[in-house]
């Protein structure tokens, strides 16, 4: 993304409904900071989401993709973010195979409760996205 | 010939309606798969050879919705197929008559084609693939012109059958089907990009991986859907995989029984099992040994859990930079 002549990270995160999207809901009502490079998704559970929207999003654009979810245990569905967590460490290895860069995704468990997580969550994950660049590796022409 | 003798009786003892087997492809070298509906049929043009590479299993979930029984040879790769299949129940297995064939590998036909030049026939004789060329008979050793998947075979054994043609084999866990992958894993970030966008690049998106597959029997394909942009193929300067491979792969995982299909039909040579492989070994090392369609009972990785299951930040495809 270009703002004023100068590069700024894309990221998506997409968030659980009934914890993470609560968080982030947290974060804004306590105020606190977080870089307006994140766009939120909201899903219904951290299972909802399917691979094929990581490597979506990386595809129209996006620099860094996180997933944040419930603490396993606490999931609303019981046992939904057990099984992101198998699928999401699957994905995240394969990506690495293929020599995308670790860095690029991340999954983070942010409950309703942690508004200051949340924050920090983002600041930490722009951060490391901005020093690793521009996503070249991913992106894809067609999809644009 | 045992096999087509195994065929001719089945069929006109009544026993089955129909077999699913090998004929003649267009060249020597090549067998394809086909439903002989008669005795006279198979003595016509049933064909068995270690050239008979093709998986039948996924033939079978549509032949077994069919009316009367079908009988269907397998060898062993493939009846871990069909066993998977049965699982997940898009065979039925009550309306197929299965026969075990044991193998002693499969022949990888570029590979013989360049071990006999202008080949014009091919018969097997204990071992050795007598050649005709039009250079004179050629005798080429077997174990010279097998596939990849057959150098590295992780079981001769037969996990599903109603009959068995000779003697079962054993799983051979000295496989070292991993070997490939892990020489990848020793490479640097940036090899490993370079080596995949080398060889996925020459991908033409032609989809035979995904059609012959038998662990991808979806109805509908996500890759089917033309809105998703990516049906064709990506611009030379770019990186092929943005979704297709890695998606192929991650659908089949924990259900891809390593038959080694898609990279034998890929026409530009990709080495795909590869991505299937290194599904199959993460899921060996961080959630305990697991192999597709050696059992009906087992549960596989991708649907199960435990509470003390590794973070997705442990996750490592290889040397870090």
């Amino acid at each position: 993304m270009q703002v004023n002549g100068a590069w700024q990270p894309t990221i998506v995160a997409f968030c659980c409904n009934w914890c993470s999207y609560a968080g982030a809901d947290l974060t804004g009502t306590n105020r606190l900071a977080y870089p307006a490079n994140v766009k939120i998704i909201r899903i219904p559970c951290s299972c909802r989401l399917n691979p094929l929207f990581i490597l979506r999003a990386f595809g129209r654009g996006a620099d860094g993709v996180i997933l944040c979810g419930c603490h396993p245990g606490d999931c609303h569905y019981t046992t939904g973010n057990y099984y992101a967590r198998r699928r999401m460490t699957l994905l995240f290895s394969m990506l690495d195979f293929l020599g995308i860069e670790r860095e690029r995704t991340r999954v983070e468990w942010v409950s309703a409760a942690e508004g200051a997580k949340f924050a920090a969550v983002m600041n930490d994950f722009v951060r490391q996205i901005t020093v690793l660049g521009e996503n070249k590796r991913l992106e894809d022409f067609r999809c644009k | 010939m045992q096999v087509k003798e195994k065929a001719i009786e089945l069929l006109s003892s009544g026993k089955v309606s129909r077999v699913l087997g090998w004929k003649q492809g267009e060249f020597c070298y090549d067998l394809t798969p086909a439903v002989f509906e008669s005795a006279e049929e198979v003595e016509r043009s049933f064909v068995f050879s270690p050239l008979a590479g093709a998986n039948l299993a996924k033939y079978l979930i549509a032949e077994s919705r069919k009316e009367g029984v079908v009988a269907a040879f397998l060898k062993p790769c493939d009846s871990y197929s069909v066993l998977q299949l049965c699982k997940e129940h898009r065979i039925r297995r009550e309306n197929v008559y299965l026969v075990g064939v044991p193998c002693e590998g499969t022949v990888d036909p570029d590979l013989l084609r360049e071990n006999a030049k202008g080949l014009t026939a091919v018969r097997e004789a204990g071992g050795t693939l007598v050649c005709d060329t039009l250079y004179g008979e050629k005798r080429v050793d077997l174990s010279a012109v097998l596939l990849e998947r057959c150098k590295v075979c992780k079981s001769k054994k037969i996990v599903v059958f109603d009959e068995l043609l000779g003697e079962n084999g054993e799983e051979n866990p000295q496989s070292t089907r991993f070997a490939a992958v892990e020489e990848i894993e020793n490479l640097t970030p940036e090899e490993r990009y370079a080596f995949w966008q080398k060889e996925l690049s020459r991908c033409i998106r032609c989809n035979a991986c995904r059609n012959v597959c038998p662990a991808c029997s979806c109805e509908t394909c996500v890759f089917d859907n033309a809105k998703l942009g990516t049906d064709n193929k990506a611009p030379a300067s770019r990186f092929e995989e943005q979704y297709f491979h890695i998606i192929r792969a991650f659908h089949v995982a924990g259900r891809c029984t390593d038959c080694g299909e898609c990279s034998r039909v890929c026409p530009q040579k990709i080495p795909l099992h590869l991505l299937n492989r290194k599904f199959i070994r993460d899921m060996n090392t961080l959630y305990g040994q697991y192999q597709a369609g050696a059992d009906e009972e087992s549960l596989p990785p991708m649907l199960d859990f435990r509470m003390d299951d590794c973070e997705p930040s442990a996750a490592r495809g290889g040397k870090q930079a």
